[in-house]
């Protein structure tokens, strides 16, 4: 069989999908009647076309770095993680724990605080089915699943009998101290004197985020542990024979999953929200599955990825304000974006390899 | 708890029961001919849109139903596309059908009908008939069993019945026909299939179909039966529940019926109780709304009973020697 | 081709008959990719008789029986059965043209019945109970016809290895085949079973089937086989009448040369014991015991082999040694290093290494490689945390490259080039990969699964070599291979497992491969099995020749 060359496997591959995803959209667009160059149009210029747009895009794809590099991160051991929701879920309880828990007198304080009860939080939420898959064999796909349901679960009942102020009727905690406001991207902009995405919510996560992408990309080429979680997710027989141990991989994959997952909560929870509300996480969870797919489970390409859906997310905002499409077509988007990169990969790759067979035979 | 009350709350759970167990049903053939199919729950939901909205514009059940299966049959040709022609990652490709399925519902529904995704509320023709068992008013009389059958089991719709009938004859297919040997066979060892000359591409694409055809028919029956009308995300992770029972069930038929008639007995009874008072503790609705995931769980753990999928589930079929 | 006086003196159809050949292939071609896996064949098997394949691994001998059967279709060329074109295009049409395959890995549905098993893609009609209860009449005829006796009702994970195999035979029968094709029959088969499969294949033979059996075990070829047809590299190189040749011919036209492979070694100097295996039992997760007692000494500067059929507990054993026992597995005894005791319960392949013992695996693929590793990532696997290659927190890749550039000049690993993917080299050279891996480490004690197992016989030289020089240099050797003749090439000692125990021990040149082929069957004592009604000489008898291919 013909092997494609590196660069066209890494770049060629998932800009096909791309495209394919967008030509689907653009005819799922027409055929309710709109149209699909206009709409790409309000949709840059929503998202790009000013420092308020791009203060929201990059808002939304601080999210989906953390989740696509959770994804990233289990795919890398084998493991497919489609619990990156709940894991956010259960990380915004802890980044909300962490804000509440203490009259805060500085961001600098709360920030690496937060961060810690964010990730604990949710690598705990990942830790069960880890340990279930290590230990009982329970496919990890199926419990992280239902774990997104109990998540969800388990936040209503905590956000209306315990964490609800008296007298609200508002299933939501409440506001956390000033002390724990993160500075926005728009005022370390001021700070040096540029003005720049006032009012937007890209706070200082996404500084956050970008280190997470470089830690990730050194532990997983770069050090013995991911050596190990790279050789197990290849193959586990070999793995256990080079002294590699099963159990310690899933679980220590698994909760380095989500723990980015949950990390996530810093910037929507904290950052923005300003406190925990029902249903925070919005999907980006799955988002992370769309992300790491084209990012070929690169923080490289998962950076790139995330920004392109942070684009997506704020330019559907934008296009369900000033057109007849609701934003929904981004749900469609990622759908085509996760089939044609994730599943039918093949499709993609197969003409491909051919076109390449035939010019290097 | 009176009597009336119990007849009440299974005669609910009856009704909650029969998406999940046509989606779970669906599962099983998928899932016994070696494709997992996590994406259930967007079929579902695409043939519940396209019930409501051929249902909303023709007045009719029955080509709403069509609709429906046509719509479903429509997802499930893409995950076999992606399962058996491209032999692509089958888990991947129900996430994406379930977002699909998801944002095109909101997409086309809103362009159509302008209702924030909803469709027209389904009124009469267009909505599923309830059907009285013969006999039902007379044996009414008789003790227990006479309002047992007058209210629990007759007064259903089509689709009711249909998935109830539909155990059975599952049981039948799979274990005493040729079709049951050979898919059977094929999500175990698709091997063995291909070497005894049959087509394992065939065989799937049927059970794939099959599917489509279960998810279209319990899409239906939530639009058109349970409800009157679409609502955005109306499935509201029934699919998931389903593939819960059907693992819960093991894979096997009777099993399923029991499984999702338990999973819709406990919807019933958080339906009717959304606070049980046991004295000294309160359970919340919310734990009785995740209990079928948690019992999912605990079954896949391996704690009570012991979860087998078919061997070749998720592996798509190369030839080899 | 001429038809042929069968090994059991029975005249086959006389060549001037004008009845038409049962089988005959022309010009059959075949290319996976870039690899022609066939090319041009030609070949005539007569009615009635046991035809032969035979060729080293990889020769195309699998490919062109898939063709055959329709599981794969050739790129050119024509089938003819029974004189005219079958128009064979999937296994459909082969099953209608009378032709049933046992595959060498059964295609058996393992949770099914044998009944289920034997009628699946045969069935009468849509229902299946008209068809089960015709399938358990016809299972009763002919096991009574051809000693094929198994339990329909028994379900197939259950049954032996042996077993399994004549539910595969009992499908082809049911299918009315005339023509059977046995793939590697005997590879996982005892010398017993082995044995039984032959008279059910002799019976066959007598009822008029046409049977061929591909193999790369002579011995067999010349125990059971009428003709037999060698292919080497794709090609059909010869079709020879098995009276008229010999063992040592078949090797020669096998690997296209005169093969001398015998193992150049000076006596071995054994000094104190390195490893010691006392009384160890193993039960595997499945309840089954795995190891009965196994009792073992390897001193330094010697090769110790364990003969015996695969799946007799070697694989456990040497997992245990390199610790990576099964999980859930009991494990009781002792396993004694330079005499300190290593930990049985608690499992970890990296402290082994740590304590000096390497590992060539039995299946490089899966377990001793990470195929879609570069080499020099694969030069260091299970050495990985070894603090040589570490630069801090992180792992010093500079420092793994250059050693695996060293590596691969020192090993001639080709191409030489450590940035491939190991996926991308060849059998010989990902093998060489591994044991350059193992080697370099300097172990005192090297365990060494299948070394040459799918590699050219240039490279099978080269290793050999290796694992010598090894011992000489004073490393504790423990050999485990199901190759007869690279135990008793290579082994200073030779002791022999059977059903998980060790069945006894001996020097390689005061037995016999007839000898250890009776331990390794089980049979105590060992003693010279009687000749069973052949007395043509026996390739047994020389085990020096054509090493590593019998």
């Amino acid at each position: 069989m013909t092997r494609l060359p590196r660069w066209a496997d890494l770049i060629l591959t998932p800009l096909i999908s791309l495209a394919l995803a967008f030509a689907i959209s653009a005819v799922v667009i027409l055929a309710i009647g709109q149209d699909p160059w206009a709409a790409l149009k309000t949709m840059v210029t929503g998202a790009v076309g000013s420092s308020y747009g791009w203060g929201y895009t990059l808002y939304y794809a601080t999210n989906f770095i953390f989740t696509g590099l959770a994804v990233a991160v289990a795919a890398h051991a084998g493991l497919f993680n489609i619990g990156a929701e709940g894991q956010a879920t259960l990380g915004g309880l802890g980044v909300a724990l962490v804000c509440l828990a203490l009259p805060w007198p500085h961001w600098a304080l709360a920030l690496p605080a937060a961060m810690l009860g964010g990730a604990l939080f949710g690598a705990a939420w990942a830790l069960i089915p880890a340990w279930l898959q290590a230990k009982r064999g329970s496919h990890v796909v199926i419990t992280t699943i239902m774990f997104n349901f109990i998540a969800a679960a388990l936040l209503n009942w905590v956000l209306v009998n315990v964490l609800r102020p008296p007298g609200s009727q508002d299933p939501a905690t409440a506001n956390f101290p000033a002390g724990t406001h993160l500075p926005t991207l728009s005022d370390m902009a001021g700070a040096i004197g540029v003005q720049w995405g006032k009012a937007t919510p890209a706070n200082v996560s996404f500084l956050i985020a970008i280190a997470a992408c470089l830690l990730v990309w050194l532990l997983i080429w770069r050090t013995p542990l991911g050596y190990e979680i790279r050789a197990f997710g290849k193959s586990e027989r070999a793995a256990r024979y080079a002294g590699i141990s099963p159990v310690r991989i899933t679980v220590v994959a698994m909760l380095i999953s989500g723990a980015l997952a949950g990390l996530m909560a810093v910037n929507n929870v904290m950052g923005e929200a300003g406190r925990l509300v029902l249903n925070n996480v919005e999907g980006a969870g799955f988002i992370g599955i769309a992300v790491a797919l084209m990012g070929r489970n690169h923080p490289l390409g998962i950076f790139l990825a995330a920004l392109l859906f942070g684009f997506l997310y704020q330019g559907g905002a934008e296009l369900a304000l000033f057109s007849n499409i609701p934003r929904e077509l981004i749900t469609v988007i990622q759908a085509l974006v996760i089939l044609f990169t994730g599943a039918l990969d093949n499709m993609v790759r197969m003409p491909l390899e051919r076109l390449f067979g035939r010019r290097a035979g | 708890m009176d009597y009336a009350t119990v007849l009440q709350i299974l005669d609910s759970a009856l009704r909650l029961m029969t998406p999940l167990l046509l989606a779970c049903l669906a599962g099983l053939f998928s899932e016994r001919s070696g494709i997992f199919d996590i994406g259930l729950e967007g079929k579902m939901l695409i043939a519940a849109f396209a019930a409501g909205a051929a249902g909303a514009l023709t007045g009719s059940v029955w080509l709403g139903l069509g609709a429906a299966v046509l719509a479903s049959l429509a997802l499930a040709a893409i995950h076999g596309m992606t399962a058996i022609t491209f032999r692509g990652n089958q888990l991947i490709s129900g996430v994406a059908i379930n977002f699909l399925a998801s944002g095109l519902t909101v997409l086309l529904g809103q362009s159509w009908f302008g209702l924030g995704g909803r469709t027209p509320a389904l009124e009469g023709g267009a909505r599923f008939a309830t059907i009285t068992l013969p006999g039902a008013e007379a044996l009414r009389g008789v003790p227990v069993v006479g309002p047992l059958y007058a209210e629990v089991l007759s007064g259903h719709t089509l689709p009711v019945y249909v998935a109830l009938a539909l155990v059975p004859a599952t049981w039948w297919l799979l274990y005493r026909t040729r079709f049951g040997l050979r898919l059977r066979a094929v999500g175990d060892n698709p091997a063995s299939v291909d070497t005894a000359g049959v087509s394992v591409v065939r065989l799937r694409w049927a059970a794939v179909a099959i599917t489509g055809v279960l998810c279209g028919l319990a899409g239906a029956y939530l639009a058109a039966g349970l409800s009157a009308g679409f609502v955005k995300e109306m499935t509201a992770g029934r699919g998931y529940i389903a593939l819960a029972a059907l693992i819960f069930a093991n894979w096997m038929p009777w099993r399923a019926l029991g499984a999702t008639f338990l999973f819709g007995l406990m919807e019933a009874v958080a339906n009717r109780y959304p606070e049980i008072d046991l004295g000294p503790v309160t359970i919340p609705s919310m734990f009785m709304s995740a209990l079928p995931y948690i019992l999912t769980v605990i079954i896949l753990a391996g704690f009570i009973g012991r979860a087998t999928p078919p061997r070749a589930g998720g592996e798509p079929y190369v030839k080899e020697r | 081709m001429t038809a042929t006086d069968s090994v059991a003196g029975r005249h086959a159809a006389p060549e001037t008959a004008s009845v038409a050949p049962a089988i005959e292939l022309r010009g059959i071609s075949k290319a996976f990719g870039p690899v022609q896996a066939n090319k041009d064949i030609s070949m005539t098997v007569p009615r009635g008789t046991i035809h032969g394949i035979v060729g080293e691994n990889g020769a195309g001998k699998s490919t062109l029986m898939s063709i055959l059967y329709g599981f794969y279709r050739p790129d050119a060329g024509q089938i003819l059965i029974g004189g005219r074109d079958a128009g064979i295009t999937d296994s459909q049409s082969a099953i209608r043209a009378g032709i049933g395959m046992v595959f060498q890995h059964f295609k058996l549905v393992p949770n099914m019945t044998v009944l289920e098993n034997v009628i699946l893609g045969a069935e009468d009609s849509a229902l299946l109970a008209p068809s089960l209860s015709r399938a358990r009449g016809e299972l009763r005829r002919l096991a009574e016809e051809y000693e094929l006796q198994v339990d329909p009702d028994a379900v197939v994970e259950t049954l032996s290895v042996g077993h399994q195999q004549r539910v595969e035979i009992l499908k082809a029968l049911y299918r009315h085949a005339d023509i059977l094709i046995l793939d590697e029959p005997t590879g996982v088969l005892t010398p017993a079973e082995a044995e039984h499969l032959f008279r059910i294949l002799r019976g066959l033979r007598e009822q008029g089937k046409t049977i061929i059996v591909i193999t790369h075990k002579l011995r067999e070829v010349m125990e059971i086989t009428d003709n037999v047809s060698v292919m080497r590299r794709g090609e059909m190189v010869a079709t020879v009448r098995t009276a008229d040749t010999s063992p040592e011919q078949l090797a020669e036209l096998m690997v296209g040369r005169k093969v001398l492979l015998r193992v150049d070694k000076a006596p071995a100097r054994p000094g104190a014991p390195v490893l010691e295996v006392v009384r160890l039992e193993m039960v595997d997760r499945t309840g089954v015991t795995r190891l009965r007692g196994v009792d073992l000494t390897v001193r330094a500067g010697e090769i110790v082999g364990i003969a015996g059929v695969s799946g007799n507990g070697q694989t456990q054993l040497m997992e245990i040694l390199g610790g990576y026992a099964e999980p859930g597995a009991r494990v009781t005894g002792a396993v004694r290093m330079n005499g300190a005791d290593l930990p049985l319960t608690r499992t970890d392949a990296a402290a082994r290494r740590r304590a000096g013992i390497g590992n060539i695996p039995e299946d490089r693929q899966v377990e001793g490689l990470i195929m879609d590793f570069s080499c020099w990532e694969n030069t260091v696997f299970g050495h990985h945390r070894d603090p040589e290659y570490q630069s801090g927190p992180l792992m010093d890749n500079d420092r793994v490259r250059q050693r695996a550039e060293r590596l691969i000049a020192q090993f001639d690993v080709r191409p030489a080039n450590c940035h491939l993917a190991a996926r991308n080299f060849s059998g010989g050279n990902q093998q060489k990969i591994v044991v350059a891996r193992e080697i370099e480490e300097k172990p005192a004690l090297l365990l060494v699964g299948q070394p040459t197992r799918g590699v050219d016989i240039g490279a099978i030289e080269f290793i050999h070599r290796r694992l010598i020089e090894m011992r000489d240099a004073g490393a504790a050797i423990l050999l485990v291979s199901v190759e007869l003749d690279e135990i008793m090439g290579l082994s200073d000692r030779i002791v022999v497992m059977f059903d998980g125990r060790i069945m006894g021990e001996r020097q390689p040149d005061q037995t016999s491969a007839a000898e250890l082929g009776m331990l390794m069957a089980g049979v105590e004592g060992g003693g010279i099995p009687p000749a069973q009604g052949q007395p043509r000489a026996h390739p047994d008898a020389r085990p020096d020749l054509a090493k590593g291919i019998l």
